[in-house]
């Protein structure tokens, strides 16, 4: 599904090598985690992923379902079926949560040669996902994000993804700021779309969250690079004894 | 829980802008023409040209007297230079005063007698010259039903109008509506009694020439206690070449009555610049209210700056009696030059104006507008919400005065104004004045510049947006509260609009 080679990246404005040589491959139906000590460059990943301007891809490669993907345009990738849930998500004053993702939907419709959703199916879609995540109707008339707290608008976005059904599922620390319920309803919403067909990276700091997403793999990524992986097993071992130990033993 | 439903009504506008725009992708899409034959008064202007304007308006001796006296005037004073736009010389001898098509040589007596290429015109713009279509029996109740309300329309081309409908049943209702042509004659004592009450002749450079030169407009008449039963508007075509539109709107809500009134504007893509100059009074009796909605969308040049209209404009509305009120909403997208300050004299006690305003400047446009708020009577009210939003080289001014007179005790006024820039060689500016001659009055002045997020629009962007439809759904949303004063079809028209005159602002 996803096959990222090499990837070393630097900051365009200060030409600071940030990403080191990646190489990750996510499967279809598997769930990545990637763990790693602040500022390792996870965040960057996703961006350079997602297509985001500011970094120079100065080596190695990303493919997507056998399209290279580093050629395409951030919509043409999302439209490809990359999806990333922020860790900071925008906000968007004066445009209303509902009208901005019909206006996603049917724009990645489009790009697919498809035809738009239906006011109908797309309102029964909204209701039913944004209810098995405890978003009220109240919450999709507000604007995107704008005066949401920190949990609602990670809820938010994976409403956003629920709604999408993207093949390559990108989440950057969607579990902190939440709550133990919400976290539970974000793992319900993560754990409702996996199947066979999709892959999931799901950064983040903590254990928490992977006892109810269960990962497939977990990598440490240190300094730009990802210098561990394995099982779930190497989840609780950061867990309990934080990075140091894996780091030492690598370097 | 709440309805979804309902949302969807709500949310349904800012999609029809999406969609719209997908489906337009051209830039501006009113630049033909109409191939027509025309008549012209000769280039130029002197007071034999003001005589003849009269002249084939079959105007009474009265009326020719107020042109000339206008025209004496206007060759004595100056073009202002104080606002914050360039343009070239206007050479005010080489254009045409005049321009009628021929076929409207004699006055149709009703739609149907009408050239058919000028109903094809209108047709084209989307601009029903047809009643029947939404009158006919249960289909029209099933439309109303589904918020497609009646408009009446006053169509005017170049310098004539070439039909007013509805005009029965508004006649049934007590309503006059027709052109100020038409009313110059069929309501002379009315006429007499407002026109200039409101913009005298005396007023500023571009009101005195159009007071010596305007040559049709709307004229509206609403009688006490009357709700003037649909949407009234006037759509104001330019299609002659090197030809000058100065249209004359006068609008009377007697005692207790209330109007909604639309206008809509657009010219033929060209690449030298031609003249508008218009005036709207509005009266507006005592508990009487009226709604003036604007989107205007004159051609605004070409990407390097060539051709577009010069909008010189003179609005006022005077809220003469106890709680008078008006509300004006502007969508300025079109023109290359725009001068323009729709303005409310609150005279009676507890009288209210509203100024709600979205001006967009891309590529060379530039926008130079804003409101005056004047009062004059205690507990009266004032509120302003501007949103400029520049692109390309385009500079884009608020200028807004706000007056609190001796006599104006305890009123309030809140201004708001929000600049919008997208990209880095376009401007923005914000030039308020403020004065307060009593004590008891309160102003507020709030504004902000900022300019269009990347992170906004990288977002967008991931889930899917391409970039211009992106620009259109935040800058849609930096306009939502003046979006939301305008009436619901011209709602839908400028969020169009909005991403519309954005196109290539990116990338
Ligand atoms: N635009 C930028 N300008 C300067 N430095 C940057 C920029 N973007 C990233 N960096 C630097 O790159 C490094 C990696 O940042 P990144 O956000 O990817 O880390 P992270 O692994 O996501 O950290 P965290 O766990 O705190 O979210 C950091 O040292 C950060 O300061
Ligand atoms: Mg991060």
């Amino acid at each position: 599904m996803l096959n990222i080679k090499d990837l070393r990246v630097n900051l365009e404005d200060e030409n600071k090598e940030i990403l080191k040589g990646v190489d990750l491959t996510v499967d279809a139906g598997k769930v990545h985690a990637i763990m790693g000590p602040n500022g390792s460059g996870k965040s960057t990943l996703s961006y350079v992923l997602s297509g985001k301007e500011g970094y120079e891809v100065t080596h190695g490669s990303i493919v997507l379902n056998d399209s290279d993907i580093l050629e395409m345009e951030p919509e043409e990738r999302a439209a490809a079926g990359l999806f990333l849930a922020f860790q900071y998500p925008v906000e968007i004053p004066g445009v209303g949560n509902m009208t901005f993702l019909r206006t996603a939907v049917n724009a990645q419709r489009k790009a697919r040669g498809e035809k738009e959703i239906s006011a109908t199916d797309f309102l029964k879609q909204v209701r039913e996902r944004a209810s098995s995540l405890q978003i009220d109707a109240e919450m999709l008339k507000r604007p995107v994000n704008v005066g949401f707290s920190g949990g609602e608008k990670k809820r938010n976005e994976i409403l956003q993804m629920a709604m999408l059904e993207p093949k390559m599922c990108i989440l950057d620390e969607t579990d902190s700021g939440l709550d133990v319920d919400a976290m539970k309803l974000v793992a319900k919403g993560v754990n409702s779309l996996r199947d066979n067909g999709r892959g999931f990276l799901v950064i983040t700091h903590y254990q928490r969250l992977l006892d109810h997403i269960k990962p497939d793999v977990v990598h440490i990524m240190a300094d730009g690079k990802i210098v561990k992986s394995g099982g779930p097993e190497l989840a609780l071992e950061v867990e309990n004894n934080g990075y140091s130990d894996i780091l030492s033993e690598v370097a | 829980m709440a309805s979804f439903e309902s949302v969807d009504v709500k949310e349904g506008v800012d999609q029809e802008t999406i969609d719209a725009v997908r489906e337009v992708g051209g830039a501006y899409k009113y630049g033909w023409e109409t191939d027509i034959e025309m008549e012209y008064a000769p280039k130029g202007l002197d007071a034999a040209i003001v005589k003849l304007i009269s002249e084939k308006n079959n105007e009474p001796e009265w009326m020719t007297d107020w042109r000339l006296k206008a025209f004496n005037r206007w060759e004595k004073i100056k073009e202002p230079k104080w606002s914050m736009v360039n343009y070239p010389e206007i050479n005010f001898q080489d254009q045409y005063y005049y321009a009628r098509p021929k076929s409207m040589a004699e006055k149709p007596k009703s739609l149907d007698e009408v050239d058919p290429k000028l109903l094809a015109t209108y047709d084209k713009l989307g601009i029903p010259l047809k009643e029947q279509m939404l009158l006919a029996g249960v289909e029209a109740n099933e439309e109303v039903e589904k918020g497609e309300r009646k408009v009446a329309v006053d169509a005017v081309f170049d310098s004539v109008s070439v039909g007013t409908t509805f005009q029965k049943e508004l006649k049934n209702a007590g309503v006059i509506f027709c052109s100020i042509s038409e009313a110059i004659r069929e309501h002379p004592e009315l006429v007499k009694k407002y026109l200039g009450s409101v913009v005298p002749i005396t007023d500023n450079y571009y009101a005195t020439l159009n007071s010596a030169v305007f040559s049709d407009g709307s004229f509206v008449y609403i009688p006490p206690g009357v709700r003037c039963p649909m949407e009234l508007s006037t759509y104001f075509r330019i299609n002659a070449e090197n030809t000058g539109q100065f249209e004359r709107t006068l609008i009377i809500a007697d005692k207790g009555s209330y109007v909604s009134y639309l206008e809509g504007c657009t010219a033929p893509k060209r690449d030298t610049a031609q003249l508008h100059a218009a005036v709207v009074e509005i009266i507006v009796e005592e508990d009487a209210e009226v709604k003036y909605s604007t989107v205007q969308n004159w051609f605004p040049g070409d990407e390097d700056g060539n051709g577009g209209i010069y909008n010189f404009v003179t609005k006022r509305a005077d809220c003469r009696g106890y709680r008078s009120k008006v509300m004006w909403t502007q969508v300025e997208t079109g023109s290359a030059v725009t001068w323009k300050y729709p303005s409310c004299i609150l005279r009676g006690e507890e009288s209210q104006g509203e100024f709600y305003s979205i001006a967009i400047t891309n590529n060379h446009q530039q926008a130079d507008t804003g409101t005056k708020m004047v009062h004059l009577g205690k507990n009266s009210k004032s509120r302003i919400v501007s949103k400029g939003i520049s692109a390309g080289f385009a500079q884009n001014t608020y200028r807004g005065l706000v007056s609190m007179h001796p006599r104006a005790k305890s009123s309030r006024n809140y201004t708001q104004c929000d600049s919008l820039l997208i990209g880095d060689k376009c401007g923005a500016h914000t030039v308020p004045y403020i004065e307060v001659k009593n004590n008891s009055s309160r102003v507020e002045h709030e504004a902000t510049t900022s300019k269009v997020d990347d992170d906004q629009l990288f977002y967008c962007r991931q889930r899917g947006m391409d970039e211009e439809e992106a620009v259109a759904l935040v800058v849609n949303g930096f306009c939502k509260d003046v979006l939301q004063a305008l009436p619901m079809e011209f709602a839908m028209e400028a969020q169009q609009l909005v991403a519309i005159s954005l196109e290539g602002s990116v990338g």
